[in-house]
């Protein structure tokens, strides 16, 4: 068990989902799925959070709330996205204010499929998530001692 | 003299499961005025009618929002099957009723929870989503999904629920009822929890007409005005409770809200003692032609339906007026005059649906 998988916080943004996805995220957080016993809170502070969840396509104005909430976030970061409209845009993917899925804006790391997607299976692609995260830390690390070992040599 | 400014709340805020952008201009802690800015939402997926059929638009029309995302299908497909002059079997009337009265149940255990976690109530907002996922249990039974089910059609409903569905249905229904009454004891009574409903955002019965107020927040204000009253569906052979409150406050919005619970539980039970046998469906055969409006009752107030069809396969036009776009002057004017640390309470009392308002 690594450094993120033991407790990652997420932080959940609503692209322009139905609302579907969003409340199965939700549900996650309720007793019959009670995620808060692995360690996964709900922040509401990109600040504060290691993975963004993702719901429904993407338009225009959308995308720059992403990037900013994206760019707000600490690193390592990991992005899921959860349903097929956040994947590709799924049924909307035809609509004239659609950019499409979430990678339109941000990169992701993980794709949650369904419409709506179950909470078992956004509580799957969460911890698919912490495990890149705990990847991206050792590589930071790794980079981090590179840096330092050639500023010695030098 | 206080000095003014702006802050703006959302579209990305704690207490909002939605992007909704509201700046908020402020005097000394008072919101003087609202201003929303939408868009954050916007699909366009009423013109995605004009390149889609018309027989696979439901799942267009069921996906303009995924909590009332029944009655947008059922309110579809009732404007098509009036313009088609479609006969129903009174088999499928009832079991939309049916799907339809789980849906407000479901809405509106889910808004409670939403209420509770915006005053602060974690506990409280636990205990009304776990009734809520027993109502999702019967969703899956019945039809397959939780939230989105693709179960009404034109022309009738894709899938029966058998005499053992219907048992389970009235065993789980009478839990939730008992269980309900645990957690209504605590909104209605609870100390901390009067204390930021009552009183706060009223809304007169004049104010809520004349803004074009609907659903529970119209009823909250003493207007008994409710779209099943005009019988469409199965509605016109069941008694259907209107609950309304005189107050015109958070709090009796809340209470509307709870008691509509109860409602639809005894309209359910009301359907299920009185659901004829029979087909389910009728065939559809050729294309629609002509106009329809269709306004029926969702968990948030009245919506209206419009659908033009032109005698081809495809329409060239469908229309929705949702209940939370009719809410949303209502807000901004119980807005004013409020202090900051209530905005979110009083944004979540009128339970906005930004994915219907935006479509």
């Amino acid at each position: 068990m690594g450094r993120f998988s033991r407790s990652p916080w997420v932080i959940h943004y609503n692209g322009s989902s139905c609302n579907g996805c969003d409340i199965e995220v939700l549900a996650c957080l309720t007793p019959l799925y009670d995620v808060e016993r692995f360690g996964i809170i709900n922040t509401g502070n990109p600040k504060h959070a290691d993975i963004l969840l993702v719901t429904g396509g993407i338009n225009a104005q959308a995308a720059e709330v992403l990037k900013q909430i994206y760019e707000q976030m600490p690193n390592p970061k990991a992005v899921v996205a959860v349903g097929i409209c956040a994947a590709s845009g799924g049924i909307f993917a035809d609509c004239y204010n659609m950019l499409g899925g979430a990678d339109k804006a941000i990169p992701v790391d993980v794709y949650v499929p369904g419409c709506a997607a179950r909470p078992e299976a956004i509580i799957d692609g969460v911890v698919k998530a912490a495990n890149i995260l705990d990847e991206k830390y050792a590589q930071f690390k790794q980079k981090k001692k590179r840096k330092r070992e050639n500023t010695h040599e030098a | 003299m206080s000095r003014r400014s702006v802050i703006p709340f959302g579209p990305q805020h704690p207490v909002l499961p939605e992007p909704i952008h509201l700046d908020l201009v402020i005097e000394d802690e008072i919101v003087v005025e609202a201003i929303p800015s939408i868009g954050y939402v916007h699909r366009g997926l009423e013109k995605l009618a004009e390149t889609r059929d018309y027989i696979d638009y439901v799942y267009v029309a069921e996906r303009v929002c995924g909590i009332c995302s029944f009655m947008h299908g059922m309110g579809y497909s009732m404007a098509v099957e009036d313009i088609m002059k479609l006969e129903l079997p009174p088999r499928a009337m009832y079991l939309r009723v049916i799907w339809a009265e789980l849906s407000r149940i479901h809405s509106h255990l889910l808004w409670m929870g939403l209420l509770a976690d915006a005053f602060g109530f974690e506990n409280l907002f636990m205990q009304c989503w776990r009734q809520r996922e027993k109502i999702l249990d019967i969703f899956e039974m019945t039809t397959g999904g939780r939230v989105i089910f693709s179960v009404c059609k034109v022309g009738g409903v894709r899938k029966d629920m058998d005499e053992d569905s219907l048992k389970i249905i009235l065993k789980t229904l009478d839990e939730v009822g008992g269980e309900l009454k645990e957690i209504e004891t605590t909104f209605l009574t609870d100390k901390s929890v009067v204390y930021r409903l009552k009183g706060i955002g009223v809304l007169t019965a004049d104010e809520a007409l004349s803004l074009g107020a609907v659903g529970p927040m119209l009823r909250a204000s003493g207007v008994g005005q409710d779209m099943r009253l005009t019988g469409y569906a199965a509605y016109g052979e069941l008694d259907v409770p209107v609950v309304t409150s005189l107050d015109g406050d958070s709090f009796a919005r809340c209470e509307v809200r709870m008691k509509e619970i109860h409602a639809s539980i005894e309209i359910i039970r009301q359907a299920i003692a009185r659901i004829p046998d029979g087909e389910i469906a009728v065939n559809v055969k050729g294309t629609p032609n002509g106009q329809s409006f269709i306004r029926l009752e969702q968990p948030r107030g009245e919506a209206f339906y419009h659908v033009r069809a032109n005698g081809s396969k495809f329409l060239e036009r469908f229309r929705v007026r949702t209940p939370t776009f009719a809410n949303l002057p209502a807000l901004l004017k119980i807005l004013e005059g409020r202090s900051l640390a209530n905005v979110p309470v009083l944004i979540l009392t009128i339970d906005p649906c930004i994915s219907c308002t935006e479509r």
